[in-house]
């Protein structure tokens, strides 16, 4: 029996970096939801969602269509010499979208839940905006920042449905850890598989254990 | 004589209650007196920039902080203005010392930061985080911070609301030295009566959104038959 070590690296390098592409925009966008009123808000709130409640199946037909070279965003890439689709990009375009929901959503809570007393009194002592965001606001919801990135992270090595259309099961090029399960079961080959889901528990442990070591309160 | 704060013609509706003010404060400690409700507290927030009003003109020592016109609203951050609020606002994440040095200018000198440390008593508590210290304890260390950014105005709501009897007593020492050792101009929201006669010459009583009377303190108190001091 061999491990399907390409698709474990694949997967890792995957959802970090799709984690890493959504944590700015995600929280930024947080921080519009929970602390500003605008119009087309609860479009947009809604339009975050979709990907939790979409089947993942049909959110990667929407990719596959919009990020294809005839696509509105594909054919522009194709422009620059950049295509996403059957390449690793396209596993980081879906499994960044797929997790899109779950660093803003965790990211939310946590803003509204930083008291905006705090911050105005952190103004009324000279601090300008981005100072109040960068030495209060964003430490003090940092938990639940970091727990919606570990989701996130999680919600990416998981991702299946919308991997599957817009980067295809190409081995040694696209196939991640979930799309190597499903091809060893569909071979019976049942014990490379059984060994991936075992790496899959594996690394669920080792992103909570991280969490947890962020999350380790500092002494002051 | 101009007034040090001057508020002429502020309003602000917020749902059906309405503040209508007018009113000038003196360099002193001035006691905003009256019960919940009567607007106290969002006039604080007025002056200290946090709540636009709706219309009006706010002044401190000549300078224009609010203009009715809609422009010329000046940001809490450079209002020089110093705000405790009722539940002080300590910054959770940061120790007593991080939360001291927050609002410090940049280069103060070491000496302004040894004497506020000292006369409010809190040098042993530096390296603690605010969760771990007692309710009086908390209060003084929002005090010394605000005092600490080196405010022009300084404005305390109801600092020793919510503290038992004896805790108020252990408090309201600290804040006549505050008060008679830093002299920084001072709005003290209240509705005791005794602490508006320990604390403050002047007094603005507030009800319902107006001002109802201001002047001395002398003038509008009288004493309760019982020890301490009732409104006339």
């Amino acid at each position: 029996m061999s491990l399907d070590w390409p698709a474990i690296e694949l997967s890792l390098g995957a959802a970090l970096l799709a984690v890493a592409i959504n944590l700015v925009p995600g929280v930024a966008l947080a921080w519009l939801l929970a602390r500003r009123a605008w119009p087309g808000k609860a479009l947009v709130e809604t339009v975050v969602t979709l990907p939790l409640v979409l089947p993942p199946v049909a959110t990667g037909l929407i990719l596959l269509e919009w990020l294809g070279r005839r696509g509105w965003i594909g054919s522009w890439l194709h422009a620059a010499n950049i295509d996403i689709v059957f390449t690793w990009k396209g596993v980081v375009a879906a499994m960044a979208v797929m997790s899109f929901p779950f660093v803003v959503r965790n990211a939310r809570v946590a803003l509204e839940g930083v008291s905006v007393r705090v911050e105005q009194v952190a103004a009324t002592l000279g601090a300008s905006s981005w100072r109040v965001a960068w030495t209060i606001t964003l430490p003090l919801a940092r938990r639940g920042i970091v727990a919606g990135a570990v989701m996130a992270f999680a919600r990416a090595l998981g991702e299946f449905g919308a991997t599957i259309l817009v980067a295809g099961n190409i081995p040694g090029s696209t196939t991640t850890i979930s799309t190597s399960i499903y091809t060893a079961i569909l071979l019976g080959h049942d014990a490379e598989a059984d060994a991936l889901i075992g790496v899959s528990i594996a690394l669920a442990f080792a992103a909570i254990l991280v969490s947890e070591l962020l999350l380790r309160e500092r002494r002051p | 004589m101009t007034p040090f704060l001057e508020l002429r013609g502020v309003t602000v509706r917020l749902g059906r209650f309405v503040l209508e003010i007018a009113a000038n404060f003196d360099g002193g400690w001035t006691a905003l007196f009256g019960p919940s409700g009567a607007g106290k507290t969002t006039l604080l927030e007025i002056v200290a920039g946090l709540r636009r009003p709706d219309t009006g003109r706010v002044t401190m020592d000549g300078r224009v902080l609010n203009d009715g016109a809609g422009r010329g609203q000046v940001p809490p951050q450079r209002r020089g203005i110093g705000y405790v609020p009722q539940d002080l606002a300590l910054f959770p994440h940061l120790s007593v010392r991080a939360n001291l040095d927050y609002g410090r200018p940049p280069g103060d000198d070491d000496a302004f930061f040894g004497t506020v440390v000292e006369r409010l008593e809190i040098g042993g508590l530096l390296a603690q985080r605010p969760g771990a210290l007692s309710g009086g304890e908390k209060q003084r260390v929002a005090v010394a911070r605000a005092l600490l950014a080196r405010p022009a105005l300084l404005l305390l709501d109801e600092p020793l609301t919510g503290l038992d009897a004896a805790l108020r007593e252990r408090i309201l020492p600290f804040l006549q030295r505050v008060r008679d050792e830093f002299r920084v101009p001072t709005l003290y929201v209240t509705h005791n009566a005794d602490e508006v006669m320990a604390l403050c010459g002047r007094v603005v009583v507030m009800e319902a959104g107006r001002v109802r009377a201001e002047g001395a303190t002398r003038d509008l108190f009288v004493p309760r038959e019982a020890p301490g001091w009732r409104l006339r």
